[in-house]
């Protein structure tokens, strides 16, 4: 269990905990393993949640109205780490319900669960003194996102106070789906690269092959969330994972043939 | 609300780690938790507000538009058919209702509009609950000529609808929130995520004392003015300090403004008003500090209406400009620090409170106001005559017509 890309690009595949409901977001999750994901972001359904579009936005709606909680979330990773000992997990959260669960006995509960790392959508490194000191505790990996807008000192301490990879968000906005990938997510990846060894993973708008092909030239991974969140939609539960897992192996397809 | 004080018992973020006093904190409220790719916009808000501070020409030209174009200083209003009626306390009423726009918003809509200027942020978002906020910052951005975007919540569009046809007037373009409640907290979601995406070329100017860091603090200086103006008039009036300065507090700008001034005076009580909407079940009110615990929402750490799982709770109240489910930080310090006291005022006590001074004073306050009213009316006629009670009427009735005439006539009056 660590956070590792075997596959060159790596995938970071992002699902809302409970989209549709938690037996069909275990199976996508181990569908998307096997089909080549590298790491799993399990999204924890939020009320407000500031960064997202509407693609994760209703997927949130949906997962609360069946009751999804963060416990059932981390319940939810474990039996994930169970099935799958080598695959990457991380929880993905806005910060209250970690806040409200507690944030010591959420990392402790975590790491119990077997998860690789956090990544808290509004958490910046100047307020995360004692978050950082909770999740190395708990040997849990930090991660950040480094934003277009991010002068390079600030990227300096997101590099040095993340783990396991960097999350480079490609352009301004919320999560979504677009047709091309801004011109910002290269120039930022090398500034990042300045600072750190880490793994860099691109995110916000990957949405197909080719945008994963083009991420794969400049960064070591790319996150796909909306496009896969937004397939899960338009599915029947019953096929959710077998066409997600379609979706991972297309994603893929190109970039094999190009080598 | 039973179950609100095992919440807070539960609540996190220790003491123990927050000793010191970071910037942008109110004792351990405050501070700012923003997705990445604003942090940049927040620096370069708390730089240039930094700088126009120490600069005289924006003071001069803030202070005149101020006094030229709000029309400040308000005035402190002996309310004395009222006092009489109720037969304790004296009532003084600071006029903030009489400002241009009709509440106190336009304070700080001048102060963050010269703000973007100097930054050359020529498109400027705002979120609206009542709309007076919205109506503020669409005749600010047509005084200095900025393009304007309103995010307002649909149901907030329902209720407030005559605020929506005035930023249409004055060239602001209203966009409905249909997402949650359909009220403040929506609108702020949205407004945010458009700050997200256009944030090279925007500025946010948010209309309370809440979210990131440096909003709660700045938001505050520009309200300032109405307890520095209240403090004085009141010792020219009495030669002493009232008992009491009383305000409504959604997210607690008009009353962090008419506070801060007596901080210092520790015999002055400092009384916030929430919104205790339709009772105390949680849902149906806006009491942060009766049925909330402390939590992150929108940028900063305050007290927030949530369930056991962190998800925020849905908002009641009569007043669109009260009806969120947080609230400023700084009134989270004083709450906890013993310096301010929060009460609540139900719907039917603030119209209650409509209906009283417009029919005795002749002055019809904002439904925001009322609330304080509201409080201003419970105490009043235990207190001895000596005592004062000064009442920040933070804003006039004119936009709640519709809904008035819809509760008052369901109440048969
Ligand atoms: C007249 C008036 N008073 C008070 C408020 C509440 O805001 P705050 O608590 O920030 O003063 C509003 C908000 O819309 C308002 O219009």
């Amino acid at each position: 269990m660590s956070i590792r890309f075997a596959n060159k690009p790596g995938l970071v595949a992002y699902l809302t905990a409970g989209d549709p409901d938690l037996k069909t977001t275990h199976a996508i999750a181990l569908a998307a393993i096997d089909a080549g994901a590298d790491v799993i972001e399990l999204g924890v359904p939020f009320s407000d949640p500031v960064a997202d579009g509407p693609v994760i936005q209703r997927a949130s709606e949906r997962a609360l109205a069946r009751g999804t909680r963060l416990a059932d979330v981390l319940e939810l990773g474990k039996e994930l780490r169970a099935a799958r000992p080598d695959a990457g997990l991380v929880i993905f959260s806005y910060y209250n319900p970690i806040l409200r669960f507690g944030l010591e006995k959420f990392c402790s509960a975590a790491a119990e669960a077997g998860m690789d790392g956090v990544l808290v959508t509004d958490m910046i490194v100047e307020e995360a003194d004692e978050y950082l000191a909770y999740l190395a505790k708990h040997r849990l990996a930090p991660i950040f996102l480094a934003a277009p807008t991010s002068p390079d000192a600030r990227l300096e301490r997101i590099a040095a106070a993340s783990k396991g990879f960097v999350y480079a968000i490609s352009r301004t906005g919320i999560t979504g789906t677009q047709k091309s990938l801004a011109a910002d997510a290269e120039s930022l990846v090398k500034r990042l690269r300045q600072y750190t060894n880490l793994p860099i993973a691109v995110g916000f708008g990957v949405s197909n092959a080719e945008h994963f092909a083009t991420v794969g030239e400049f960064a070591d991974a790319a996150v796909v969330g909306s496009a896969i969140v937004a397939l899960i939609e338009k599915s029947e539960s019953a096929d959710a994972p077998s066409s997600i897992a379609r979706f991972i192996q297309g994603l893929r397809a190109p970039a094999m043939q190009a080598r | 609300m039973a179950s609100s004080t095992e919440v807070n018992k539960t609540a996190t973020l220790s003491q123990s780690t927050t000793g010191a006093q970071r910037p942008g904190r109110f004792g351990i409220y405050g501070g700012r938790y923003v997705p990445e790719t604003l942090v940049a916009a927040l620096d370069e808000l708390e730089h240039a507000y930094a700088e126009a501070q120490g600069d005289p020409a924006f003071h001069a030209r803030l202070d005149s538009l101020l006094s030229d174009y709000a029309g400040r200083p308000t005035p402190l209003y002996f309310a004395e058919r009222l006092t009489e009626a109720l037969g304790g306390a004296k009532i003084y009423l600071k006029r903030e209702d009489l400002l241009h726009t009709g509440a106190h918003k336009i304070n700080n809509c001048i102060g963050q509009g010269l703000l973007a200027q100097r930054m050359d942020k020529h498109r400027i978002i705002a979120e609206t609950g009542a709309g007076q906020h919205g109506v503020a910052t669409a005749t600010v951005c047509a005084l200095l000529g900025m393009e304007c975007v309103v995010y307002m919540g649909e149901e907030d569009m329902h209720r407030q609808e005559l605020n929506v046809y005035r930023m249409r007037l004055l060239g602001a373009e209203v966009r409905g929130v249909s997402s949650g409640s359909k009220t403040l907290k929506d609108a702020i979601n949205e407004a945010m995520r458009d700050w997200v995406t256009n944030v090279r070329t925007t500025h946010y100017l948010l209309g309370s004392v809440l979210g990131a860091h440096p909003y709660p603090a700045m938001v505050r200086d520009f309200h300032r003015v109405i307890g520095k103006e209240a403090r004085q008039q009141i010792q020219e009036k009495e030669g002493r300090l009232p008992t009491a300065v009383i305000a409504c507090v959604g997210g607690g700008s008009n009353a962090i403004g008419a506070f801060y001034e007596f901080i210092p005076d520790k015999n002055v009580r400092l009384i916030g008003v929430e919104a205790g909407g339709r009772g105390p079940k949680l849902g149906e009110h806006a009491a942060r500090f009766q049925g909330g615990a402390p939590g992150v929402l929108q940028g900063t750490y305050s007290y927030v209406l949530q369930d056991d799982d962190g998800q925020i709770a849905l908002t009641h109240s009569v007043s669109a400009g009260l009806d969120y489910a947080s609230v400023g930080p700084e009134h989270a310090a004083l709450h906890d620090s013993g310096r301010a006291e929060y009460v609540s005022a139900t719907d039917e006590d603030a119209l209650a409170a409509t209906v009283k001074l417009a029919r005795m004073e002749g002055i019809l306050p904002a439904l925001e106001s009322a609330h304080a009213v509201a409080e201003c009316i419970r105490m009043a006629p235990s207190l001895a005559a000596y005592e004062i009670l000064l009442v920040n009427l933070s804003g006039r009735g004119d936009k709640d017509m519709g809904i008035l005439s819809r509760e008052l006539k369901l109440k048969g009056a």
